[in-house]
C-alpha cells in the first residue's frame, strides 16, 4: 500500500507542476498579450486614474481634468472647445483621440519612457508617470481672429510664422465643443452620432485634413515655377499669351474674368489674376518642372506630421497639356489644404525658404520642466531667393493695386493673392474663396505671418464669393492681430 | 518550515511533540493576515482599516482556542496543518475583504467570519469529542446513505446560478454537497479498507486485467455511480469530477490495480467528451475553454474565463499589491469561484506559487500521515481527505486559469462560501486527528502490526475470503 500512496502522492505533486507552468503560460509569458488584449478593460482604466497633462496655448491651458468618481475616474474638459478642437482634438473614454490629443496621447497619459526618471523605469516598475504637458506654437490672439473672422462660416485658416514654420492658428469652422465626447455613456454615443450626422461636418478638421482646389492662390506656385525654371525671365515683360487661351491640343477655350489679360506681364497676370497667362506658363515650364516645383512647396507630400497627419496635398503626376494647363491656375486635380497654402506664403515671405510647420513648441513633465523640444529647425529651400523676392513684389502689388486691397494694412508690408475656386460636375457647386498672404512690419527684418484663408459659403452668391470679397478681411484680421503679438 | 524537516523516524523513539512550533506558526499565520488587512486599508484609504485590531484578536482567538484543542486532545498532532489552515483562512478573508470594497452593497466578508468561526467550533468538537478515527469505520453505510440524502435533498430547491446544489432556509443557503465529499471519503476509505484484498485478488482475468467480481466491485460502483448522477442532474460537475477522482485514487491505492483504473480513466474520459458534446450547459464551458476570447471577437466584450486570465495577466510576477487589481472586473462569483485571481492580479505569480505551495503542504502532511499509521482504513481517510484538498485546487485553480473546462467548485477556505469552510475546517480535524495517532508513539506495539479489525462488520459488506491465485 505504501508504494500505491507514493504512487498517488507523485500524481498530486504532477498536478502541481501543471498548475505552477500554467500560471507560469498566463501571469508571464502570456502577459503581455493579454494585457495588450483591447478587451481588456485594466489598460483603459489605468488611463484614466490621474489627470490627463494639458495642453497650453501661451501659458494658458486650453484643457483640463475633472474626476467623476467613475470607474474611469479622469473625464477630459476644453476651456475653449469650439475655439482650439482643431487644435487639441478629442480624448473620449469612448472614442479614443484625435489630433494633438493623439498625437501626443503617450506624453498626455503618462506613458512616454522620456517622462520617467530612469530609463526603462515604466517597463520595469509598470507604472504612469502623472501626464505631461504638451506647449502649443499657437497664439491665442491669432487664432481667435481667425475663428471669429469666419463667424461660423463653413471654411478653415491657417496661419504659420514664415521664418519658424511655428503655426500660430489652425481654425476650421463650424467646430464643436470635443468636451461633449470625453466621457461615456449614452450623452456621449448620441452627441458623435449628432456630430457624425451633420451635414456641417463639424468633427472635421478643414484646416490640415480637407483639401480644396486651390483656383487663382496657386497661379504663386506657377510663377515660382516660371521664374525658377529661366521661363521668364523679367516679370514685367510681355508675355505671348492671348486671351482668351486654347488649352493645347483641344479646342477648348481658357477665359479669363479679368481684363487686360491679353499678352500681360507676369507680374501683371497675378495682379489681376489672369488664368490664360499662369496656364500658358505652367504649359511652357512643363510637367516635370511642375512637379519639381510643387513637390519644394510640399504637394504630393503623405508624409507631413504636424505632428498630426496632413492630408496629402495634390498636383497629379500623369497629365496632359491641356489637363496642366488647367491644374497650373489650381483647377483639375490640384488641390491643396489650407496649411499647404499658408506655406506657399510663408516661403514667398521667407525668401524662398520653407520652414517645417509645426504645432508643439515644447513637451514637459508635470512639474514643468522641458523634456523634448518642437522640430523647428527643418527647412527646404522652395524657390529662389532673388524668386522670392519678386514674387513678394507681386504679391504686395496685389494688395495695393490688385484684387487683394481688402488686405491691406496700414503701414504695413503685405503681400497677397487672392483665389476663387471652381469645383462640383462641371463646376455646379458653390466656389470657393481663398485669400493667401503674408505680412512684414517695416522695421522688422523679418516676416511676421503667413496666412491661408479658405471660405466655402454655399449660402452666398457666385459673385460675392471671391477672395477678396470673403477671405481678404480674415485674413487681414489674423495678419493685425500676428503683428500685434 | 524548518520543522518539517525535523520529523524523526522510526516511530519506535519518542517524538517531540512540536506543539510550540505550532503556535509561533500560527502567531506567523494570524500576523500575516492582519498584515494583509492592513495593506488593503493603507492601499485604498491610506489608513490601516478601524477595526483591524479587532479583526487580528477574532482571528488569533479562533487559532488559540483551535491550538488548545489540538494541545490538550491531539498533542501529537502533525503542527504544520492547524498553522496552514488558518492562513489561508485569514488570506482568503483579505481577499473577499478587498473585493467587498467594490461591492458596498454585498458585504461577504463578516458573514464569511461568521462561517469561519463556525467551522473553526467544529474543528474544535471533532478534535475534541472523536478521540480515534477508526470509530469511524463503523458508520460506513450510515455515511454513504447520509451522504446520498444530503445531494440529493437540493433537486428539490430551486437553481441558483444553473446549479441545483443550495439549501435556501430563511436567509441561510446552505451547500450540503460540500459535507458529503467528507462522508463519501469516510465510505470509500472504509469499504476499500475492508475488501481490498477480495478486489484486488479475486475475480476472473481477461487478457492482462484482473477484474474484480460484481459482488465485490457492485456496491462501490453503484455509490460511485449515484453520486455521480445525482451531481450531474445538479449540473454540479466540478465536485462529480472531483468524486470520480476520489474514486480512483482511492481504489489505486487500496488495491494497486492500474488496469481497471486505467479502463475507468478511459471510460471517465469518453464520458466527459459525450456530456461535453451534447450537454449544453457543460458544452458552453469546454468552448469556453478552447476559446476564452471567443466572446470578444463577437463583439460581446470578454467572458468571465477571459476577464479572469486578464485578472493573472495584470498580476505579472510579483502582482500589483493587494487592493491596487481590478480583479471585481470578473463580476459574478469574483469572490467565490474566481477568487484566486484576486490573489494572482494582487499577489503576482510570487504569491500564487506561496498559496500553491501551502496547499501543496497540507496535502503532503495528509499523506505523510497515511504513510505513518498502520491502519489501512485510516491510511485510506488520510490519504483521500488529503487528496479531496488536492484534487479540489486542481479543478478550480486549473478551471479559472484555462487548464481545463472551468467548473464551479470553491477555493479551499480561500473562497466565499459557508459549507466549504466549515467542510474544510473538518476535514482539517480529520487530518489532525489521524496524524496524531500517526504520530504517536506506540512502544508496546511491533512495528508491521496487523490494523485492528473492525468489530461491527454488517454481513453484506463483502466476502472475505482470499481466493488463493
Amino acid at each position: 500500500m505504501i508504494r500505491y500512496i507514493r504512487h498517488a502522492a507523485a500524481f498530486c505533486l504532477l498536478l502541481l507542476v501543471a498548475l505552477l507552468a500554467n500560471a507560469a503560460r498566463v501571469q508571464v509569458f502570456e502577459a503581455d498579450e493579454l494585457n495588450g488584449n483591447p478587451a481588456n478593460r485594466r489598460t483603459t482604466i489605468d488611463r484614466y486614474d490621474q489627470p490627463r497633462g494639458d495642453i497650453l496655448v501661451g501659458d494658458e491651458s486650453v484643457t483640463g481634468s475633472k474626476d467623476t468618481g467613475e470607474q474611469l475616474a479622469f473625464e477630459r474638459t476644453y476651456r475653449h472647445g469650439p475655439l482650439y478642437a482643431p487644435v487639441t482634438g478629442y480624448a473620449s473614454q469612448t472614442y479614443g483621440t484625435s489630433l494633438l490629443e493623439n498625437a501626443e496621447d503617450d506624453i498626455l497619459s503618462g506613458t512616454a519612457p522620456i517622462l520617467a526618471p530612469l530609463p526603462l523605469w515604466g517597463d520595469v516598475t509598470h507604472s504612469r508617470q502623472p501626464g505631461g504637458n504638451v506647449v502649443t506654437t499657437v497664439d491665442d490672439a491669432v487664432q481667435r481672429a481667425a475663428y471669429e473672422g469666419l463667424g461660423g462660416r463653413r471654411g478653415a485658416v491657417a496661419a504659420l510664422d514664415p521664418a519658424t514654420g511655428r503655426i500660430l492658428a489652425l481654425v476650421s469652422s463650424p467646430s464643436y465643443d470635443p468636451g461633449v465626447l470625453s466621457g461615456t455613456g449614452s450623452s456621449v454615443t448620441d452627441a458623435w452620432a449628432r456630430l457624425n450626422r451633420s451635414a456641417a461636418r463639424p468633427m472635421l478638421n478643414r484646416a490640415i485634413r480637407q483639401t480644396y482646389p486651390p483656383g487663382s492662390t496657386f497661379k504663386i506656385v506657377t510663377a515660382a515655377a516660371a521664374l525658377d525654371a529661366g521661363v521668364v525671365k523679367d516679370p514685367d515683360a510681355e508675355t505671348d499669351t492671348p486671351s482668351p487661351y486654347v488649352l493645347p491640343g483641344t479646342s477648348t477655350t481658357l477665359p479669363d474674368e479679368a481684363r487686360g489679360c491679353e499678352r500681360a506681364s507676369l507680374a501683371e497676370a497675378i495682379r489681376v489674376s489672369c488664368n490664360t497667362v499662369m496656364a500658358h506658363l505652367g504649359v511652357q515650364v512643363g510637367l516635370e518642372g511642375m512637379l519639381d516645383a510643387v513637390g519644394r512647396f510640399g504637394y504630393n507630400d503623405d508624409g507631413l506630421d504636424i505632428p498630426s497627419r496632413v492630408a496629402r496635398s495634390n498636383f497629379d503626376r500623369d497629365m496632359s497639356d491641356d489637363q496642366l494647363a488647367q491644374s497650373s491656375i489650381g483647377q483639375f486635380d490640384t488641390t491643396a489644404t489650407p496649411l499647404q497654402m499658408a506655406m506657399v506664403a510663408s516661403a514667398v515671405a521667407n525668401g524662398g525658404e520653407l520652414r517645417r510647420p509645426h504645432l508643439v513648441d515644447r513637451v514637459t513633465n508635470a512639474a514643468g520642466g522641458t523634456v523634448r523640444r518642437g522640430d523647428g529647425d527643418s527647412h527646404r529651400r522652395a524657390m529662389e531667393p532673388a524668386t522670392a523676392d519678386r514674387l513678394q513684389r507681386m504679391m504686395v502689388d496685389v494688395v495695393e493695386n490688385g484684387t487683394g486691397t481688402n488686405a491691406a494694412i496700414d503701414g504695413v508690408r503685405v503681400g497677397g493673392k487672392t483665389g476663387t475656386a471652381q469645383h462640383g460636375v462641371d463646376n455646379s457647386g458653390s466656389p470657393y474663396a481663398w485669400f493667401i498672404s503674408w505680412a512684414q512690419d517695416p522695421d522688422s527684418g523679418r516676416p511676421a505671418v503667413a496666412v491661408a484663408v479658405v471660405v466655402e459659403d454655399a449660402s452666398a452668391h457666385r459673385a460675392d464669393i471671391s477672395g477678396g470679397g470673403s477671405a481678404a478681411p480674415i485674413a487681414r484680421a489674423v495678419m493685425e492681430a500676428a503683428l500685434d503679438g | 518550515m524548518t520543522a518539517t524537516t525535523a520529523e524523526a523516524r522510526p516511530p519506535e523513539l519518542r517524538l517531540p511533540k512540536r506543539r510550540g512550533v505550532e503556535l509561533s506558526l500560527l502567531i506567523g499565520a494570524v500576523l500575516i493576515s492582519v498584515y494583509g488587512y492592513a495593506a488593503v486599508g493603507l492601499a485604498r484609504n491610506d489608513a490601516v482599516p478601524p477595526d483591524v485590531s479587532g479583526y487580528g484578536a477574532g482571528l488569533g482567538l479562533l487559532a488559540l482556542l483551535a491550538h488548545l484543542a489540538v494541545r490538550f486532545r491531539a498533542p501529537f498532532a502533525d503542527p504544520l496543518l492547524l498553522p496552514i489552515a488558518v492562513l489561508l483562512n485569514g488570506l482568503g478573508l483579505v481577499l473577499i475583504y478587498r473585493l467587498d470594497l467594490e461591492t458596498p452593497s454585498d458585504r461577504a466578508a463578516t458573514p464569511q467570519l461568521v462561517w469561519s468561526t463556525l467551522g473553526v467550533a467544529f474543528f474544535i468538537a471533532v478534535v475534541v469529542l472523536l478521540r480515534d478515527h477508526r470509530v469511524l469505520q463503523r458508520y460506513a453505510y450510515l455515511s454513504v446513505a447520509t451522504a446520498l440524502v444530503l445531494m440529493t435533498v437540493p433537486i428539490f430547491f430551486p437553481a441558483v446560478n444553473g446549479a441545483k446544489i443550495w439549501i435556501r432556509v430563511g436567509g441561510l443557503s446552505f451547500q450540503p454537497g460540500e459535507f458529503a465529499k467528507i462522508l463519501l471519503a469516510v465510505f470509500f476509505a472504509a469499504y476499500l479498507a475492508a475488501n481490498r484484498n477480495a478486489l484486488a485478488y479475486t475475480g476472473r482475468r481477461i487478457w492482462k486485467l484482473q477484474l474484480p467480481t460484481g459482488r465485490v466491485l457492485g456496491p462501490i460502483v453503484t455509490i460511485w455511480l449515484l453520486s455521480v448522477g445525482v451531481l450531474i442532474l445538479e449540473r454540479d460537475l466540478g465536485t462529480s469530477l472531483l468524486f470520480f477522482g476520489l474514486f480512483v485514487i482511492l481504489l489505486y491505492v487500496a488495491t494497486g490495480r492500474t488496469g481497471w483504473i486505467a479502463v475507468g480513466l478511459l471510460l471517465a474520459a469518453a464520458g466527459a467528451f459525450v456530456v461535453g458534446s451534447f450537454e449544453p450547459h457543460v458544452h458552453s464551458r469546454v468552448q469556453d475553454w478552447l476559446d476564452p476570447y471567443a466572446s470578444i471577437d463577437a463583439g460581446q466584450g470578454p467572458g468571465q474565463l477571459a476577464q479572469s486570465l486578464f485578472a493573472f495577466a495584470a498580476g505579472g510576477i510579483f502582482g500589483t499589491g493587494l487592493g491596487l487589481g481590478h480583479s471585481i472586473l470578473i463580476g459574478f462569483a469574483a469572490k467565490s469561484d474566481f477568487i484566486l485571481a484576486t490573489a494572482g492580479e494582487e499577489l503576482g505569480l510570487a504569491g500564487l506559487t506561496a498559496v500553491f505551495l501551502l496547499y501543496t503542504l497540507l496535502v503532503a502532511r495528509g499523506y505523510r500521515a497515511g504513510l505513518a499509521l498502520r491502519d489501512p482504513f485510516g491510511r485510506l481517510l488520510s490519504i483521500g481527505l488529503a487528496s479531496i484538498l488536492a484534487l479540489q485546487v486542481f479543478v478550480i485553480a486549473g478551471g479559472v486559469m484555462g487548464l481545463i473546462p472551468l467548473t464551479g467548485m470553491a477555493m479551499p477556505f480561500l473562497a466565499q462560501g459557508g459549507s466549504s469552510v466549515v467542510t474544510n475546517w473538518i476535514i482539517v480535524a480529520l487530518l489532525i486527528r489521524v496524524s496524531d495517532v500517526a504520530r504517536t508513539p506506540r512502544p508496546d506495539q511491533p512495528p508491521g502490526v496487523i490494523a485492528p479489525v473492525v468489530e461491527q462488520e454488517p454481513p453484506d459488506l463483502g466476502p472475505h475470503g482470499r481466493s488463493g491465485r
